[in-house]
Parts: C-alpha cells; sequence; structure tokens
C-alpha cells in the first residue's frame, strides 16, 4: 500500500493499542474488586496506585529508551543503590536528607550520562551496555554498604513513599507517592509526545539513518533517553526505599518488569513506536496481575512464571496485531 | 480481554508442573526425633556459671583434653565462613572481644575469611594446618558437606573446634552450638499458639528454602501449629527483603480483611511486617521477631504482644574459651557442646532494649561485659 495510507492508519492503530492495555487493567482490576471488595473502595484503589507507581515511573523512564530502540537494563540495580545510598548519605540523620537525594538525582545523571555515552559513542549494543552497568552499580552499592543493609532511612526520607494525606475529600487517603507518579507522569506524557526531542527519539527509534540525515544528532538524543530513565530510577528508588525501608535487593528485577511493563502497554520493543499512557497503563496491569495472583493464592515462583508468559503472550499479541494492521 | 483468556490455561498448566516441587525438600528437615531431641533440651536447666550462657552447657559430657596440654601463651586461628549478615558481625565482634579478654592466655590469633565460599575455606584450613603457626583451629563451616574433608585433615594435626554450623565428623575436639532450629520452631509456634484468639489466622515469613537450619525452624512450629489445628493462611518467602515482606503482609491483610499473628524464621524484616499493619490501619499482630534492636525497640515502643527468639550470637565466645581450655589441658563439654537458647519475652524486654545500640545489633550478643562495649559494636 501507500506510504499516505500507513499515514492514515497510524493515529487511529496507537489509539487502539492504548485503550487496548487501558481495557485489560480495567478487566483485572475489577475481577480484583470481585474477589477482595475492598480494592473498589477509594481507600483501596488509592492503596493499588501508591503500590504501582514505582514500577510506573520506571516503565515511564523506560519508554524512552525502548522507543528510542534501545534498552535500559541497569534501572533495577540503580533502584538498589539509590535504597543503599540513601541510608549511607543520610546516616541516621534526618537533616542530611534534602543533600542526600541531591546526590543521588547526581548519581543518576552520572550513570545516565555513561550509559548514554557508551552506546552512543562507543557504539556498543545497549542490552550489553546496560548489562555490564547492572552489574557494576550492583556491586558498587554491594560495596558501599559491604553487602548487608545498614543503618535506616530517616523518616523525612521516607515521607515520599510513606506519607499519606488523610481526610481528603472523595478518596478519603491520599498517598504522597501518588502525586509523585502523577508528576512524573505528566512530564514524561509532555516530553515524549509534547516536544522536539521527543519526536527525535521516535525518530531515531524508527531510523536512526535517516533520522541523521534529516539533522538529528542521534548520540544527543541515546544521551537523554538513558539520563531520563536513570532519573526516573532514581525517583522509584526514593519510593520504595521509603515505602518498605532499606533492602539490598529492593531493585532486583525490576528492570525487567519495567520493560515488560512498556511491551505490554504496546511499546515495541525495536523502537519507534509506543506511548507513556501504554507503558504506564502496562504498569498497571502487572501490578494488577501480581495483587490478582496473590489474591489467587499463588505462590511467588508461579507469580514468576506468570509474569513471563504475560511479557511472551504480550509481544506475541503486538507482533499479531501489527501485521494485521499493517 | 484475549489475553486474559490465554493465559488462564497457560499459567495454570505451570501450575501443575509448579506443583510437584516443593515435595523434593521437605523430608530431611522434619525429623520427629530431632524434634523431640529439642523439646528435651528447652526442659533442661544448663550447667556451668550463673549469667554467663556462652560457658554454661545443656547436658552433655566432660571430654579429657590432656594430651593436647601444652605450655601457653597459645596462637589460635579461626576460619570463618563469612561475614556477610548483620548476625555475622555481631558474633564476628564478640569473638574478637573474647580473643581480648584472654589476651594473657592468647599470642596471637590469626583469622580467615572465606566470604562464603567453600573452596576459598578449604584452602584456608589447608594454609592454616600448613603453617604451622596454629596451636588450635576454630572453624565456623559454610557448609556442612563440603568442609568435611578439610575438617578431617585438620583435626590429625591440632586440635579443632567447630561452632554454628556443623560438619559430619566426630574428629573436631568439640562442636559448639545452641538448640538449634527446631528448638526456635517450638519456642516461637507456642508462644502464638498460646495467644492466639480462637479461629484466628496466622501467617507465616520465611526467608527462603532450601537452608537446613531454616527449614528447621518452620518444620518444627509448623508441626506445632498443626498439632493445635491453627490456620495458618500462608507461608510466604521474604528473600529477608524489607520492600518484599511489607508487600506480602500488605497482601495477605488486602486479601483476609485481619491477619492476628505474624511468624517469622528470622527477625531481620520484623519491622517491615509491622508496618504493613500500620500503613492499612490494623491493629499490630502477635508476632515472633529475633533479638534485632529495631524489632525490641518497636516492640516496647508500641507495647506490641511479641516474643523475640534468638540464636545467641554469644557463641562466638564459646570456641574462643574452648581452645584454651584444650591447650591448658583443661576439660571441655564435647564432642558437642549445646549452649542455652534464650527467648526475649515481655517480662526482660526492658534488660535488652538498647537505644544506644544500632538498629541491627543482636541484643543477645552476651557482650556487655567485654572490652570496648559499647563502641565496638557501633553503639554510642
Amino acid at each position: 500500500m501507500t506510504l499516505a495510507l500507513k499515514d492514515d492508519v497510524h493515529r487511529p492503530a496507537l489509539m487502539r493499542r492504548i485503550n487496548f492495555a487501558v481495557v485489560v487493567f480495567l478487566v483485572f482490576y475489577l475481577v480484583i474488586g470481585l474477589l477482595q471488595p475492598a480494592y473498589l473502595e477509594p481507600a483501596g484503589i488509592m492503596n493499588f496506585l501508591r503500590r504501582a507507581a514505582p514500577l510506573a515511573i520506571l516503565a515511564a523512564g523506560q519508554v524512552f529508551v525502548l522507543v528510542s530502540g534501545g534498552f535500559d537494563l541497569s534501572v533495577g540495580s540503580l533502584v538498589t543503590l539509590t535504597v543503599i545510598g540513601g541510608s549511607m548519605l543520610t546516616a541516621n540523620d534526618p537533616s542530611n536528607t534534602g543533600w542526600a537525594i541531591g546526590v543521588l538525582y547526581g548519581i543518576g545523571l552520572a550513570v545516565g550520562l555513561i550509559n548514554g555515552a557508551v552506546v552512543a559513542y562507543l557504539r556498543t549494543p545497549s542490552i550489553i551496555a546496560t548489562l555490564g552497568a547492572l552489574l557494576a552499580i550492583n556491586g558498587v552499592a554491594m560495596t558501599w554498604c559491604g553487602g548487608s543493609p545498614r543503618g535506616y532511612l530517616p523518616e523525612n526520607f521516607r515521607m515520599f513513599g510513606r506519607f499519606v494525606f488523610h481526610d481528603v475529600p472523595l478518596v478519603k487517603i491520599f498517598p504522597l507517592a501518588i502525586l509523585v507518579f502523577a508528576v512524573v507522569a505528566a512530564l514524561a506524557w509532555w516530553g515524549l509526545h509534547g516536544t522536539v526531542f521527543g519526536r527525535r527519539v521516535f525518530a531515531v527509534g524508527d531510523n536512526p539513518r535517516a533520522a541523521e540525515l534529516a539533522g538529528v544528532h542521534v548520540d544527543r538524543v541515546r544521551l537523554g533517553v538513558f539520563v531520563i530513565s536513570a532519573l526516573a530510577a532514581v525517583t522509584a528508588g526514593i519510593l520504595l526505599g521509603g515505602f518498605g525501608g532499606v533492602s539490598v535487593d529492593v531493585g532486583v528485577g525490576l528492570e525487567l518488569q519495567a520493560i515488560a511493563a512498556c511491551v505490554v502497554g504496546g511499546v515495541q520493543l525495536m523502537g519507534g513506536r509506543g506511548t507513556v499512557v501504554g507503558a504506564i497503563a502496562g504498569a498497571l496491569i502487572m501490578t494488577a496481575l501480581f495483587t490478582l495472583l496473590t489474591l489467587l493464592g499463588w505462590p511467588q515462583p508461579l507469580k514468576d512464571t506468570a509474569q513471563g508468559l504475560m511479557l511472551i503472550i504480550a509481544v506475541a499479541l503486538g507482533a499479531w496485531r501489527r501485521r494485521r494492521t499493517g | 480481554m484475549r489475553l486474559t483468556k490465554w493465559i488462564g490455561p497457560a499459567v495454570a498448566g505451570a501450575a501443575l508442573m509448579g506443583a510437584a516441587a516443593p515435595h523434593a525438600f521437605a523430608q530431611n528437615f522434619d525429623d520427629p526425633k530431632e524434634f523431640a531431641a529439642a523439646q528435651e533440651l528447652l526442659k533442661m536447666t544448663p550447667q556451668g556459671p550463673a549469667g554467663k550462657p556462652w560457658e554454661q552447657n545443656l547436658g552433655g559430657k566432660e571430654v579429657d583434653t590432656s594430651k593436647y596440654k601444652k605450655p601457653g601463651p597459645y596462637r589460635i586461628c579461626f576460619s570463618n565462613a563469612g561475614v556477610d549478615n548483620p548476625w555475622r558481625v555481631v558474633g564476628w565482634l564478640d569473638m574478637q572481644a573474647q580473643v581480648d579478654v584472654l589476651k594473657d592466655d592468647i599470642k596471637s590469633f590469626k583469622a580467615a575469611d572465606a566470604q562464603g565460599k567453600d573452596d576459598k575455606q578449604i584452602s584456608d584450613i589447608n594454609a592454616f594446618v600448613q603453617s604451622g603457626d596454629c596451636d588450635a583451629l576454630i572453624v565456623s563451616p559454610n557448609t556442612t558437606a563440603a568442609l568435611t574433608p578439610a575438617v578431617e585433615a585438620a583435626c590429625k594435626k591440632l586440635p579443632v573446634i567447630v561452632f554454628d554450623r556443623g560438619v559430619l565428623t566426630q574428629c573436631p575436639v568439640t562442636f559448639v552450638n545452641p538448640i538449634g532450629g527446631y528448638g526456635w520452631g517450638i519456642q516461637t509456634a507456642n508462644f502464638i499458639v498460646s495467644k492466639l484468639p480462637k479461629g484466628g489466622k496466622v501467617l507465616a515469613l520465611r526467608i527462603l528454602p532450601g537452608v537446613d537450619v531454616l527449614e528447621t525452624r518452620w518444620s518444627a512450629a509448623n508441626r506445632i501449629f498443626k498439632e493445635n489445628g491453627v490456620d495458618v493462611v500462608g507461608a510466604e518467602f521474604t528473600n529477608g527483603d524489607n520492600a518484599k515482606t511489607k508487600q506480602i503482609v500488605e497482601d495477605y491483610i488486602n486479601k483476609y480483611g485481619k491477619i492476628d499473628a505474624i511468624w517469622m524464621d528470622a527477625g531481620a524484616t520484623a519491622v517491615a511486617a509491622l508496618e504493613a499493619f500500620e500503613d492499612s490501619g490494623q491493629p499490630y499482630p502477635i508476632i515472633t521477631g529475633e533479638d534485632q534492636e529495631d524489632f525490641l525497640k518497636k516492640w516496647k515502643e508500641k507495647g506490641l504482644t511479641a516474643m523475640a527468639p534468638t540464636y545467641p550470637t554469644y557463641q562466638w565466645r564459646s570456641p574462643v574459651i574452648a581452645a584454651v581450655r584444650i591447650l591448658k589441658g583443661e576439660p571441655v563439654i564435647g564432642p558437642t557442646w549445646k549452649l542455652p537458647q534464650p527467648t526475649i519475652t515481655e517480662a526482660d524486654l526492658d534488660q535488652y532494649v538498647d537505644d544506644k545500640m544500632p538498629p541491627l545489633h543482636y541484643a543477645m550478643c552476651g557482650c556487655k561485659d567485654l572490652p570496648g562495649y559499647p563502641q565496638r559494636w557501633g553503639g554510642k
């Protein structure tokens, strides 16, 4: 068919994909609500969103990298480093929280720049570059704390993941984490769908050579997406540390969950396609799936199996839908 | 929706495959004889100096050590499995302080850290034996079976003292350890049974499967729960992770509406489990944790219905004392030296809570009389 026709179906297809992920999520959530009606009450919904927030934030960062045609496997270990680093830097003293968070974002920025530079200038495939970063960052985190969690995160650090506004109209309780999530989601949506940079990310993911010929600084775009993903990881780490406290393997497996969330949300793995709304809906689906399996009483290993199957099914469905819609 | 239709059968298939797996572990760790033996040990009155449980023993006989007698001061060597968790960190500090106490009798104390690796520990032990710089060797084995040959070889050259995890040979002069996993399971489950309201729901939190000391804690507790018809709504693995623990507990609160008691095979994440109740606006459960300060502080602060079993870190003191006694030709308890395994209850909580100690310090360290306390253990 002609190019013009393809462009015509582009928008509706995208819309359909978004709706699909959102619809799947709503169905999952309804089933959860049938099993445990508490989830349909405002407090239940708020608690669910709070729990989904870290993964949704990771997915909102990961979607930039995926759309640009790369992977960022280092985010899970960066979450761990953020939590460990938070406890080491604050050293049980609440007055250290402010600058410690600044330093953590600085670390995130550095990790993003290194990942981006390795991919952009050393021409290393991102899956290898960030796999290396995963191992290296985990090593740094373990060395820093001596292999076991030390100390505590002060309450004012944990507030972002744990603080809840009470007696809020309509929803009764409103966790601060949801506010953080909403801000990140809005920023990500604007960044990917509302800026020139966002359009360049799509261009690079679609066809880097063509993008370069069209005058896009492909290397700078690559640096940018890895920085965004890393900063999202630090944010998710602050929420997770706030919610659960110090833990040495808080980030284990999160990189795959974030990628899975994006894929389930219709983001194409080889780049060029994807939406922030889809990625976040994917993260909500993943969280809903875990919640559902827990309510059904499934043990953890089977939940992992289900997550893997879900990922394969989502990719297969995505490929099939693309074949059908052209 | 098509997605959900696919996932159901696919995952159900996986469930069937997975269902067979757990049985592979179960047998060895649920031995009725060992369970009964632990029950007997718990009933015994410890012998030995009062207030010094690290020198006390439950039953056991004295072994003649006159053949090892030699003039002091002595050179003692220690092959350590690792210091990779807070429990081992506290224990290791206990041991070094005990060496300081006995400095008149100990000329040198050399330690090798195997960093949790069997092969490293085997070569550490061989190196110590061949160096000729050791009058006695203390071993804290990384794993039981793998270290047995190295310990056997060392026994032929010098007196060996093993503690914490054991080896599959009787050749060491003594093997120092507390009552163990079955005792822990019995103590904790009995507490929950005594406090649980009728029809109350219990959630068991375990670190990970397949580790003998943890498996036996659970098998003993589960036996008692079953005997008493306790409703255990779940036994979940937390990996010792705070975030995961909190999430699991929250899941169970959401699923059942109310959880009455939390049983734990190790207390490191007890505070995270309690936070899940706080954040869900639920009353605190009956809980068994461990003797870590963070949990003890929370217990005191909130007036919990709780108890803390211990796997006492003071057992790191005993091997040093034993080594010196052996080299002096004084009798020691052997070939197995069972130490008392106290619990912390509401009645004696106050003597173990200490705001000056770090959150991951183990209160049953028996270290208050040791040189350098509390700074050496990170206290203020």
